[in-house]
């Protein structure tokens, strides 16, 4: 598959047919923007129209642009080059077969090394609380694990050099970490979301009104470090959620740690590395 | 007369797709008319009736429904022809899975709903193997691996289809179904032959047979162990 650096989107026009404020904006490789907005402000059209790589042809007369240039038709219909994975709250596993099997069953179907099975399996395990085992079946396990197995398979099997997330909030993974892998993948990652943590996560912003693209904002250095602050909360209530489960009692020490120093995930990140 | 025809299980959007569809379809050049065929019961005439184009609806009853739309397809074009529709989309209520109710030169949808698991698209038969484009429906519902792996599926079933994601809520995806239905160029002809065979024989079903026991059946009869007869005249 053509390797993808960047794209480009070129604004068409809003809800009552006034040009986009945004006329162009450049994604890179390895970039995470977030695009927020209230609900029916055109979120979901503007990831529909990076989906199907758009060429003045939608509601929104949008163009994309692959590497500074119009994609071809191959891009477009070739089934096996889809371009966009998608991650969402409401996707399940509905295959009825154990985790091993099945991403076996998912690399074979890509073309892809079997020895990335268990990196898969671990990868996912550092993204929630509860570990995946091998021969668990897919359709029993939990919300978390579910979204942290999908997020690790986007990452290493799936080809698709963009992943679009969309509102996966109340995953029960650890979000910034999730983040993370898929960038150190050097997917271009878009982000719908209401949440905060996701939001502040990406480098820059996206404001949507009115169908149209209004603003673009660079995450500033303070919203940074807020954003670590945000993902420790968010640990913290990972970390509770699963005392709870085990019949643990909560004490005060255990959310203190919320405003802790935010320390880097090196596990992560020599992962990634490798 | 282009003439549409979209074949699909039950409950997998097919009508769903066809309305967010045609909605863009109203915003072109093209003029479309719809002919539905159901089984036993619809009230889908209800729902295309708020898109303001012409729409007949048949219900294929006592005959089998792929039958029954191919038997009456001369009727429908005559009707999409009265309304002035160029392009005539018929959506069937197909269900053995064992026929296709493609012509030679009509552009042939097979919806497919992508929560029916990845083993589908191999039992689906004809009316996914010889369709021109097929139609994946609920992938917002499952994993990127599984959407993955259900096209691949799909490819494996059907090398030269075209395959497209459709969202029949809230009709992601419809745009592309409705440039290829544009684009499309080939005319209904006269002479219209099916693209793949009906399964051989009439059954004793078919004519009213309710009795089980082997003694009571005819025609082309098929046991478990693959051994295959044929009883009758």
């Amino acid at each position: 598959m053509e390797q993808i650096r960047n794209i480009k989107i070129i604004g068409g026009i809003d809800k009552s047919g006034k040009h986009e404020n945004i006329k162009c904006f450049d994604i890179a490789q390895g970039e995470i923007i977030g695009i927020v907005g209230p609900t029916g402000s055109g979120k979901s059209q503007l990831i529909a129209d990076i989906e199907q790589l758009s060429q003045k042809d939608s509601s929104t007369r949008r163009q994309i642009l692959i590497n500074g240039e119009i994609p071809s038709s191959e891009l477009r219909n070739n089934p096996r080059q889809k371009l966009v994975a998608q991650l969402s709250q409401n996707m399940n596993f509905l295959a009825d077969m154990n985790v091993k099997d099945f991403l076996l069953l998912h690399a074979q179907c890509r073309g892809k090394s079997m020895k990335n099975i268990d990196k898969i399996i671990y990868m996912a395990n550092q993204l929630t609380g509860e570990p995946i085992k091998p021969k668990d079946n897919l359709t029993i396990l939990s919300g978390g694990q579910t979204r942290a197995l999908m997020v690790a398979d986007v990452a290493v099997i799936s080809e698709s050099p963009i992943v679009l997330i969309d509102e996966i909030e109340n995953a029960g993974i650890k979000k910034h970490e999730a983040l993370e892998l898929l960038s150190g993948y050097n997917k271009i990652i878009l982000i719908v979301t209401h949440d905060p943590v996701m939001a502040l996560s990406a480098q820059k912003r996206i404001i949507m009104k009115n169908g149209g693209m209004t603003a673009v904002i660079d995450a500033s250095p303070e919203e940074k470090t807020i954003s670590s602050q945000l993902s420790k909360v968010d640990q913290t209530m990972l970390k509770l959620r699963e005392m709870i489960r085990n019949g643990q009692h909560i004490e005060e020490k255990d959310i203190n740690q919320i405003f802790l120093k935010p320390t880097v995930n090196n596990k992560m990140a020599t992962l990634i590395h490798h | 007369m282009k003439l549409v025809i979209i074949a699909g299980t039950p409950g997998a959007g097919k009508t769903s797709i066809l309305i967010n569809t045609i909605k863009i379809l109203k915003g072109t050049i093209t003029k479309p008319a719809v002919v539905k065929v159901d089984c036993l019961a619809t009230d889908d005439d209800k729902r295309f009736a708020t898109l303001n184009i012409p729409v007949l609806t048949g219900l294929s009853r006592d005959m089998c429904p792929d039958h029954f739309s191919i038997y009456n397809l001369d009727e429908m074009i005559k009707f999409a022809d009265k309304n002035s529709a160029d392009t005539l989309i018929m959506e069937t209520a197909g269900l053995c899975h064992r026929c296709a109710p493609y012509t030679d030169n009509c552009l042939g949808i097979c919806v497919i709903d992508s929560t029916s698991g990845p083993n589908n698209p191999g039992k689906t038969g004809p009316f996914l193997s010889c369709a021109d484009i097929v139609v994946v429906t609920k992938g917002d519902m499952i994993s990127q691996a599984e959407r993955e792996i259900f096209r691949e599926k799909i490819l494996e079933a059907n090398p030269v289809c075209k395959i497209l994601d459709i969202n029949g809520l809230n009709g992601q995806g419809a745009a592309e179904l409705a440039k290829h239905i544009i684009a499309f160029d080939k005319k209904v002809t006269d002479r219209e032959r099916l693209r793949h065979n009906a399964p051989f024989s009439v059954c004793t079903l078919c004519v009213g047979e309710q009795r089980v026991s082997k003694k009571y059946h005819r025609g082309l009869l098929r046991n478990m162990n693959g051994f295959q007869k044929y009883i009758g005249e």
